[in-house]
């Protein structure tokens, strides 16, 4: 097994039965080609629900299926590998750059199309997630992966999920042939950024990416046009694409990220846009020290941005913009544009549309969801709330039932923070200064907050995933 | 009007039809029970029993009334709700459906209701419960046959049964269900539902164990060290489910 740090182990700690050399061999490639695909961070499985067929196996489920979850905390839902890491490009950021020494390998078409049927028969998993490094040149790279997609949809009678990744360069007519036999197709940005991609993947240029990008979009299309007139067209891709943005290498601000997203979502009709911590692989005068922690409470706020842009009616100029253009990292975004714009409050549950609901901090879609059905069989007071099991740590600084705010509130400053933040954002706190605010001070102090802690890499070293976990719940969020 | 006797217990056979048969019991007879519960169920103090007999035209009479005076979707939800593990669920249930037939389907709406509230919670907790298994549940192979066993609070077969038929069509599985002790038994030809004492497994061979452990280096390798955090996995995957999953076995 390989370690992030390139150390090489020869065995994944645990012992086979003997004389079956073959599956030997198989997780040797196994353990090099996961360690190798790690990085990527989307691995959902939905956008499609398709049904089983008598004659093949497997079905498709729109909201996507979690098979299990790594020590990382990280869902693991397709199988998620490379079919090789022999890489012909030398990105300064990656694992698999071919100036790194560390040992290469391929899969056959045969033996990973075995492994995934195999797997998906023991429920392991919803579906392959197959990606590639650079063999030789990105038409031979992409051909192996068809070959493989081919062994499972053909021979195997495979019904279950595919998500290819596009290698940048191939051809066009290899592009659409992929398309049709997944359900998912991604390319990665990488980086925010034009500079950022010119020094650290200097052998890639921007057209390249953006033009499968662009031929997925145009493949979903043309394909949505042919299925009116032909029922039983082959379907392209559809759970559309999607791409994954690596966050903290570059000097990139949140603001560039999130309106590069909103516009993958508008105009490349994106289905995700994924974020990725930077993890320090290689040591580079360009990147983060390899001590440098990965930013991972900035990757959750822009999770966070993101769920608001998708789902909550938010846009990226609500949450940064050009004045402000990194988000607040104590506070999560809603409750951030709330305190900015504390005229919109409060809300008054029994007559607020669900949008409205939607931005109140702590309400989620769930919560705003069931405060409108409920509220037509009577009207809501706080109590009533609770038994619908809306949270209200946060919201019942911001709502009033029956024209009432909740009893025991007190607009005052050191209550309201603690209401507001969760016991992580406390501790990021300035010491002194919590007994001298207002509340109407709040969004001042929230852009000192946001201002002060950060450094270059928009990371604080010692805060690490804790936040991740408690906030998971109201955003929902499966990485 | 009705006679309201407040030691009043319903005793049925413990199946759907069997239930619905008290509903049509408490119509004819002007009552209502306090409580309905199996024979072998906890009595209460000072209850006054009553034996139900199930009699399938009158549960067919009451299901169908469940479609026409509350809604389409209540059949299916009362289905659900007999599958849940809610204490009391059978007189929520009764008393979800008395209020159905008073106010049709505006009676989902009443989410702040103590008994629409309870059993609405109820049924979503049985849906995630399915869903959670329709990932987390894990077969092994014996012959080319395919084996889970799950440990699940509420009755989830019936709903798992729907997944996996559909998604292992052509294949022959079997899931147990070892809290309720039932199993769900599947070939290409159709599905049964069916009660199991007991399943004894014959050992697995080799390319069963050979798959089990390229799936654990699979699991290992994809963890990213740098962002290690078991509590986070341990939320998204709480340990009731670990015990029936064969690469959890060393609690690794």
């Amino acid at each position: 097994m390989i370690t992030a740090k390139g150390n090489y182990v020869l065995f994944p700690c645990r012992e086979i039965s003997a004389g079956r050399p073959k599956i030997m061999d198989v997780m040797e490639k196994l353990a090099i080609l996961t360690d190798a695909a790690k990085y990527d961070v989307a691995c959902t499985s939905s956008g499609v629900d398709r049904s089983g067929k008598s004659g093949s196996m497997g079905s498709a489920v729109a909201s996507g299926i979690c098979h299990s979850f790594a020590a990382d905390g990280r869902c693991i839902s397709l199988l998620k590998v490379l079919m090789t890491n022999h890489c012909v490009y030398d990105c300064k950021y990656c694992v698999n750059r071919s100036s790194h020494d560390t040992p290469r390998t391929a899969f056959t078409a045969d033996e990973l199309a075995d492994l995934t049927i195999n797997f998906y028969r023991r429920n392991f998993i919803e579906g392959l997630f197959l990606s590639s490094a650079v063999m030789k040149n990105p038409d031979y790279t992409t051909e192996r992966m068809i070959r493989t997609i081919e062994i499972l949809r053909n021979t195997y009678r495979f019904n279950g999920y595919i998500h290819v990744k596009a290698i940048p360069g191939a051809d066009e007519a290899l592009i659409r042939k992929m398309g049709l036999l997944a359900d998912r197709m991604s390319v990665n940005i990488e980086f925010p950024s034009e500079m950022g991609l010119e020094k650290l993947a200097p052998q890639k240029t921007p057209e390249a990416i953006i033009k499968p990008m662009g031929l997925i979009r145009s493949g979903i299309e043309e394909n949505s046009s042919d299925l009116v007139v032909y029922r039983h067209a082959p379907k392209f891709v559809p759970a559309g694409q999607s791409t994954q943005l690596i966050i903290g290498a570059t000097p990139d601000s949140d603001h560039k990220i999130l309106t590069l997203s909103e516009g993958l979502y508008n105009r490349y009709k994106l289905k995700r846009v994924f974020f990725s911590a930077y993890n320090p692989v290689v040591e580079d005068p360009l990147l983060p020290s390899l001590l440098s922690a990965p930013p991972l409470l900035r990757e959750h706020r822009l999770y966070q941005a993101d769920w608001l842009m998708r789902f909550y009616g938010f846009s990226a100029g609500e949450i940064v913009d050009s004045k402000n253009p990194n988000m607040n990292l104590a506070i999560d975004p809603k409750c951030n544009w709330a305190l900015r714009h504390l005229e919109e409050f409060p809300v008054e549950v029994n007559r607020a549309s669900r949008e409205r609901l939607l931005r109140v901090p702590g309400i989620g879609v769930r919560s705003a969801e069931a405060i409108v059905r409920a509220r037509r069989a009577g009207s809501l007071d706080f109590d009533g709330l609770r038994k619908l099991g809306v949270v209200l740590k946060r919201a019942r600084y911001f709502v009033t039932c029956r024209g009432k705010t909740d009893e025991g509130v007190r607009i005052e400053p050191d209550a309201v923070l603690r209401g507001l933040l969760s016991k992580n954002d406390r501790k990021m706190l300035p010491a002194a200064s919590g007994d001298q605010l207002a509340f109407t001070d709040l969004p001042e102090m929230a852009s000192l907050l946001g201002g002060a802690p950060v450094s270059a890499f928009g990371y604080l070293p010692e805060e690490r995933t804790a936040v991740h976990a408690e906030r998971e719940y109201e955003f929902g969020i499966h990485i | 009007m009705q006679n309201v006797n407040t030691n009043l217990v319903y005793i049925y056979d413990g199946t759907l039809e069997g239930f619905l048969c008290c509903v049509y019991e408490s119509y004819a007879r002007h009552e209502i029970p306090r409580g309905i519960r199996t024979e072998g169920g906890q009595a209460e103090l000072f209850e006054e029993p009553h034996w139900i007999t199930t009699d399938l035209n009158h549960s067919a009479k009451v299901y169908e009334s469940i479609d026409r005076k509350i809604a389409l979707e209540a059949q299916d939800f009362v289905k659900k709700a007999f599958l849940t593990c809610v204490d009391n669920r059978e007189i929520l249930m009764y008393r979800f459906i008395r209020e159905g037939y008073k106010c049709g389907r505006r009676v989902f709406d009443r989410l702040t209701d103590e008994t629409v509230g309870s059993i609405t919670k109820a049924v979503k907790n049985l849906e995630h419960e399915a869903h959670q298994f329709s990932g987390f549940a894990r077969f092994s192979l014996f012959d080319g046959i395919m084996v889970s066993c799950i440990s699940p609070k509420n009755m989830v077969l019936p709903l798992l049964a729907d997944h996996f038929a559909d998604r292992f069509r052509d294949e022959t599985f079997l899931i147990y269900d070892k809290t309720h002790k039932m199993a769900v038994v599947h070939k290409p030809e159709g599905t049964l539902l069916t009660s199991m004492e007991k399943l004894v497994l014959p050992p697995i061979d080799n390319a069963e164990k050979a798959y089990r452990e390229l799936w654990k280096c699979f699991r290992d390798t994809v963890a990213i060290e740098e962002r290690f955090n078991p509590k986070c996995q341990m939320n998204h995957m709480p340990k009731r489910y670990w015990v029936d999953m064969p690469e959890m076995e060393q609690g690794s």
